[in-house]
C-alpha cells in the first residue's frame, strides 16, 4: 500500500481542476482538492457553494464524462461510471439522508446488495457473525436483527458506517453526518471517526458545525461559489472558527438590490416563548423558546444554516403546519391569537411562501390563473361558485404588475421558469392581502435578473406597511434586503442584529454557535 | 390541421375521445347493417348503462382527489335491497324509498369517508373492506333472495318521458328537451365569446364557433330524433334524464365551485393545498361520501330497471366505472380528470359492448377487447408522455397540463425533512 508518490505525505486522492456545469449554471469551476492518506479532511462552504456536487463527482453519482478535470485516486486516474465503481475502489459516501430501509433489520441493511451467499443462498449465519463484528467496531451495542426503524438516527448513522466498513472502505465521505444528531450522538460519531483514522481510514467530512471541524479535522478545504479558495492545515496554520468563516464568506457585496428607504412603523406581530417538538422524534425540539417580532413596513431576515430550524419555526407559526406545537403565544396588533391550522393563519393575515416551490408551493397541474387565486377562492367566488371572469382579471392584473413572463395566464405553471413560478406564488399570496408575509428562500433556483425583480416586489410589500420575513441561506441577500436579522442555530434564536451592525462575519458566528449575542 | 386545432380550442384529447366514440358508432352502424343507430337500440344502450355512468361521475371525483373506490358495486346492491325491503315491509311510497336510499348512501359514505380521511387508511383498503362488508350485508338482509319492487319505483330505472300535448308523431317532451339543449349550447357559446372579448382574451374566429355549434347541435338533434321516434310508449328514458341532470350538476361543481377546485388541489399536490388553507381531510371525506350516495342512486335505478333486487346486483360495477374514468383521461396519481371525459369514456365502453353484442361476439371475446381498449388508451397516454411530447391527457385538460420538461431540483435537506414530517 505504500505509495510511489514523491510527496512527503502520501496523497490518497487528488481532484484536479474539476469543472461541472448544469444547464445555465456552473456548479464547480476548476476545483482542486488534495487529501492525504489517513487524515480527516473537512470541506467547508456556504449552502450552495458546491460541496455536495464535488462529492457527487467523486463518488460517481455524476459519472465520468459529465465533468471535466481528473480524479487521481491511489495514484491512478479514475473514471467512475457509477457509485458501484467508486465503491469498488473503496470510496464510500454516506449521504445526509440515510439510505437505509426502515423495515429491514440492521444486519439486512448492512449486507444489502452485498449479501454473503453459499451456493446462491444467503448465508444468514455468516451475515450474523460478520455484522456482530462490524457493530462492535463502530461501537453500536444492538442486536443485528433489530429493525432499523426501531433505533435512533444516531445509531442509524453508525449502521451506515458499519455498512461502509463491510465494503472495505479506504476513503469515507460523510455529508453533514451530525446535522440530525444530538450532542452525545454527535460526539460519539466524531470519536468513531478519530478511531477509524487510527486504523488508517481516510475521511472527508462536510459539515456546517465549525466547532466539530476544528475539533477533528487535519486539513480544511474551503469552497466558495463553486471554486476552491484555499486549503488550511489545522495544526500548522493555527486555524480557528473565525479563520474558517473568513474564508467561507470572503466576497464583496455587489449592488444587487433596488434602492429602498424603509418606513418602519410599530410592532404588530410578535411570537413569544415558542416551543415546537419534532413531528416524529419524541425528545427532539425544532424550536426552542423562540421570541421575535415584526414591525410594520419592516423586512426581517432569518439567518441560519440548513437544518437550523428556520423553516420549522416559520411553518409552526403558520397555522402549526409543521411539528408538534408545545407552547408559546402569538400576538397580532397587541392581541393574543391562536392559529391552529393554516386556514386560521391565512384568515388572520399571514402568508407563507414555501422554500420548496415544486413539492410544497405549487400544484404543477394547475395553470397560472388557478394558482393565483388558490389561496383566496373566497374573494373570486359568490355562494361558493367561482367567477371565471374575475379569476382571469385578477390573474392578468398580477401577471402584468409582476411582469411574469408567460404567453397567457392559461399557461401551466410547470412550464414556467423558476423566477416566473416564484412570481406566480408571490401573486397568490399577495392576493390574500396578508399583513405578514413569510418568504422562505424566495430566490432559490432563480437567475440574477429575476432575483432583482423579486427583491423589488418584497420591498414594495414593505412599503405598503406590511411586515415581511425573509428566510435565506444567502447572507448577502439577507444583508442587502433586511432591516433587521435574527440568527437561528439548532432551533434557537441566537441573536438579532440591525442592518447597520450586521456583517457576514458576525452573522456566521451567531449562526454556527449557541453563544448568546451581547 | 391548424384549422382543426382551432376548432378544438386546444382540447385535442377531449376531441380524440369523442372522435373515437363517433368512429366506433359509425363502424358498428356499418358493421351491423344499420342496427346500431336505431331508436330501440340507442334507448336500450342508455337504459342499460346509465347506472355505470352515474358511478363514473362519482368515481372521477374520487380519482381526481387521489383515491379509489372499490365498494361501489356492493354499496349499490346493499342500498338496492334495503330500499326494496323497506318498500315491501313498511309499505312506504316510492319517493320516500328513494329518499331513504339516498340517506343510507350518506351514512355508508360517512363511514368510508371517516376511515379514509380522518383515520388515514388508504381508500383502497377501506373500500376493499367495504366491498366485502356491503356485499355480505346485501345478502344478509335480503337472505340472498330476489325482492321485487313496486311498479311506481320501477319507473326510475325503466320509465320514459310521458306523451303530452298534440299528436305530432314525435314524443313532444323529448323534442322540447332536445331544443332546450340546442338553445343552451348556442347561448353558452355566445356568452363565452362575449366574456372573452370583454376581458381582452383571445376570441376564437367566428367560423370556428359556427362549425362547432353546427356539429354539436346536429348531434343533439339527431339524438333527439332517435329518442323521439322510438316504438310507441318509449322516448327519452328517465335514467338518462337523471344522468343528464347529474352530469350538468357535477360538471358545474367540479369546474366552477370552490369545493371543486379544492378536490383538484388536494389531488394535484396535497401539501401545497394544505399550505394554501385547503382542509384536505374535509375534502377527502366529502368525496368519499358523495361516491356512496351516487352508488346508492345507481343501485336503486338498477333495481327499478330489473324490477327486483337480487344478491348479485352490482358485481363488477366498480371495475366498469374505474375503466370509464381512466379511458376518459384521468390520472392514477390524481389531480387530473373531468366529469364529461369520464362520461365519454363510459360511453366508449358501452358502445363497444353493445356493438359487439349486436355482431354476435361472445361475452368472452367482448371482455378481451374491452380490456385491450382500456390498456391501449392509457398506454397511448403514457407513451406520449415519455416521448417528451405533451400528454394527450394533458392536452385534453389544457388547464391542468403536466409537463415533462421540468428540471429536477437539487435536493435540499430541510425540504426533505419537512416534507417527510408534514
Amino acid at each position: 500500500m505504500t505509495s510511489l508518490n514523491t510527496h512527503s505525505d502520501p496523497i490518497i486522492l487528488e481532484m484536479r481542476s474539476i469543472t461541472k456545469e448544469f444547464p445555465g449554471v456552473k456548479a464547480l469551476a476548476e476545483v482542486n482538492l488534495r487529501v492525504k492518506a489517513g487524515e480527516i479532511h473537512a470541506i467547508c462552504g456556504e449552502n450552495g457553494a458546491g460541496k455536495s456536487t464535488l462529492m457527487k463527482v467523486l463518488s460517481g453519482v455524476y459519472p465520468y464524462g459529465t465533468y471535466t478535470g481528473d480524479i487521481v485516486y491511489q495514484s491512478e486516474v479514475q473514471q467512475f461510471k457509477d457509485i458501484r465503481a467508486s465503491e469498488h475502489a473503496g470510496i464510500v459516501i454516506i449521504h445526509q439522508e440515510l439510505a437505509l430501509i426502515p423495515e429491514l433489520s440492521i444486519m439486512e441493511n448492512i449486507f444489502l446488495g452485498n449479501e454473503p451467499t453459499k451456493r446462491g443462498v444467503i448465508d444468514w449465519a455468516e451475515a450474523r457473525v460478520r455484522s456482530t463484528e462490524l457493530l462492535a467496531r463502530v461501537g453500536l451495542r444492538e442486536d443485528p436483527e433489530t429493525p432499523i426503524k426501531e433505533i435512533g438516527v444516531g445509531k442509524q448513522q453508525l449502521v451506515e458506517i458499519a455498512k461502509a466498513l463491510n465494503k472495505s472502505v479506504k476513503l469515507l465521505i460523510l455529508d453533514e453526518p451530525t446535522a440530525a444528531l444530538n450532542e452525545s450522538d454527535s460526539q460519539h460519531l466524531l470519536d468513531l471517526m478519530l478511531g477509524l483514522k487510527g486504523r488508517g481510514i481516510t475521511s472527508i467530512i462536510i459539515s456546517h458545525k465549525l466547532n466539530e471541524i476544528e475539533q477533528i479535522a487535519d486539513s480544511i478545504t474551503i469552497i466558495r461559489d463553486g471554486k476552491s479558495i484555499e486549503t488550511l492545515d489545522v495544526k500548522a496554520d493555527g486555524v480557528d472558527e473565525d479563520r474558517i468563516i473568513k474564508g467561507m464568506v470572503g466576497r464583496t457585496l455587489e449592488s444587487r438590490f433596488p434602492d429602498h428607504e424603509p418606513t418602519i412603523g410599530e410592532v404588530f406581530f410578535e411570537v413569544k416563548n415558542w416551543n415546537v417538538g419534532h413531528p416524529q422524534i419524541q425528545d427532539r425540539m425544532v424550536c426552542k423558546n423562540s421570541n421575535f417580532f415584526v414591525r410594520r413596513g419592516e423586512i426581517v431576515g432569518f439567518a441560519g444554516l440548513m437544518g437550523a430550524g428556520r423553516t420549522e419555526l416559520a411553518r409552526s407559526v403558520f397555522g402549526r403546519s409543521y411539528g408538534r406545537f408545545l407552547s408559546g403565544q402569538i400576538y397580532m396588533n397587541g392581541k393574543e391569537i391562536e392559529l391552529k391550522n393554516v386556514k386560521q393563519a391565512i384568515d388572520a393575515g399571514l402568508g407563507y411562501v414555501t422554500e420548496d416551490r415544486k413539492s410544497l408551493g405549487l400544484n404543477l397541474l394547475d395553470d397560472i390563473k388557478a394558482t393565483t387565486v388558490s389561496a383566496n377562492l373566497k374573494k373570486v367566488s359568490k355562494h361558493n361558485v367561482i367567477d371565471a371572469n374575475k379569476v382571469f382579471t385578477v390573474a392578468e392584473q398580477y401577471r402584468k404588475s409582476l411582469r411574469t413572463k408567460a404567453p397567457s395566464v392559461e399557461e401551466g405553471v410547470a412550464k414556467l421558469s423558476g423566477g416566473n413560478q416564484q412570481k406566480v406564488v408571490l401573486a397568490k399570496w399577495m392576493f390574500t392581502d396578508p399583513e405578514l408575509l413569510i418568504l422562505d428562500e424566495p430566490t432559490r433556483g432563480i437567475d440574477v435578473g429575476a432575483k432583482y425583480e423579486i427583491y423589488g416586489i418584497i420591498q414594495q410589500l414593505a412599503n405598503q406597511g406590511k411586515g415581511v420575513i425573509v428566510i435565506s441561506s444567502e447572507l448577502p441577500e439577507l444583508l442587502g434586503l433586511s432591516d433587521r436579522i435574527y440568527t437561528i442555530f439548532e432551533g434557537a434564536i441566537t441573536g438579532v442584529l440591525n442592518k447597520d451592525e450586521a456583517s457576514q462575519e458576525n452573522l456566521m458566528k451567531l449562526m454556527t454557535s449557541a453563544r448568546k449575542s451581547a | 390541421m391548424n384549422a382543426l386545432k382551432k376548432l378544438l380550442g386546444g382540447n385535442t384529447r377531449q376531441f380524440g375521445m369523442i372522435f373515437a366514440l363517433v368512429a366506433l358508432i359509425i363502424f358498428f352502424q356499418v358493421a351491423t347493417g344499420g342496427n346500431t343507430l336505431t331508436p330501440g337500440n340507442v334507448i336500450n344502450l342508455f337504459n342499460g348503462n346509465s347506472y355505470i355512468l352515474i358511478l363514473a361521475i362519482g368515481m372521477v371525483l374520487v380519482i381526481i382527489a387521489g383515491h379509489i373506490d372499490l365498494s361501489v358495486g356492493s354499496v349499490a346492491a346493499f342500498v338496492g335491497v334495503s330500499v326494496a325491503l323497506m318498500m315491501r315491509d313498511w309499505d312506504i311510497p316510492w319517493y320516500l324509498g328513494i329518499l331513504l336510499g339516498l340517506l343510507l348512501g350518506v351514512l355508508i359514505g360517512a363511514w368510508q369517508g371517516f376511515w379514509t380521511a380522518y383515520v388515514g387508511i388508504p381508500a383502497f383498503i377501506v373500500t376493499l373492506a367495504g366491498m366485502l362488508i356491503f356485499r355480505g350485508a346485501n345478502q344478509y338482509v335480503g337472505k340472498s333472495n330476489t325482492i321485487p319492487v313496486p311498479a311506481d319505483f320501477q319507473k326510475i330505472g325503466s320509465g320514459y318521458l310521458p306523451e303530452i300535448g298534440p299528436t305530432t308523431g314525435y314524443n313532444n317532451l323529448t323534442v322540447l328537451l332536445g331544443l332546450l339543449g340546442v338553445a343552451f349550447v348556442i347561448f353558452s357559446e355566445i356568452r363565452s365569446r362575449r366574456n372573452a372579448k370583454a376581458l381582452g382574451a383571445e376570441v376564437p374566429e367566428a367560423w370556428v364557433s359556427i362549425t362547432k355549434l353546427v356539429l354539436v347541435c346536429g348531434a343533439i338533434l339527431y339524438a333527439t330524433y332517435l329518442f323521439a321516434t322510438g316504438r310507441p310508449g318509449t322516448s327519452f328514458p328517465i335514467p338518462g334524464l337523471i344522468l343528464a341532470a347529474l352530469v350538468i350538476i357535477y360538471g358545474f361543481i367540479s369546474s366552477k365551485t370552490v369545493i371543486g377546485r379544492h378536490i383538484y388541489a388536494v389531488g394535484g399536490n396535497r401539501h401545497a393545498a394544505e399550505l394554501s388553507g385547503v382542509q384536505s381531510k374535509k375534502v377527502n371525506f366529502l368525496v368519499m361520501m358523495n361516491m356512496s350516495v351516487l352508488a346508492g342512486l345507481a343501485g336503486m335505478i338498477f333495481v327499478g330497471r330489473s324490477t327486483a333486487s337480487g344478491p348479485f346486483d352490482g358485481v363488477g360495477w366498480e371495475l366498469d366505472a374505474i375503466a370509464a374514468v381512466f379511458i376518459g383521461g384521468a390520472a392514477v396519481t390524481g389531480g387530473v380528470g373531468t366529469v364529461i371525459g369520464s362520461i365519454v369514456g363510459g360511453l366508449v365502453m358501452a358502445v363497444l359492448n353493445n356493438g359487439l353484442q349486436l355482431l354476435g361476439v361472445g361475452a368472452d371475446l367482448t371482455q378481451i377487447i374491452k380490456g385491450l381498449v382500456l390498456l391501449i388508451a392509457v398506454a397511448f397516454d403514457v407513451y406520449n408522455k415519455t416521448q417528451g411530447k405533451k400528454s394527450i391527457i394533458g392536452l385534453m385538460f389544457k388547464n391542468f397540463g403536466r409537463s415533462s420538461e421540468m428540471k429536477a431540483d437539487e435536493t435540499t435537506s430541510t425540504k426533505e425533512v419537512i416534507s417527510k414530517g408534514a
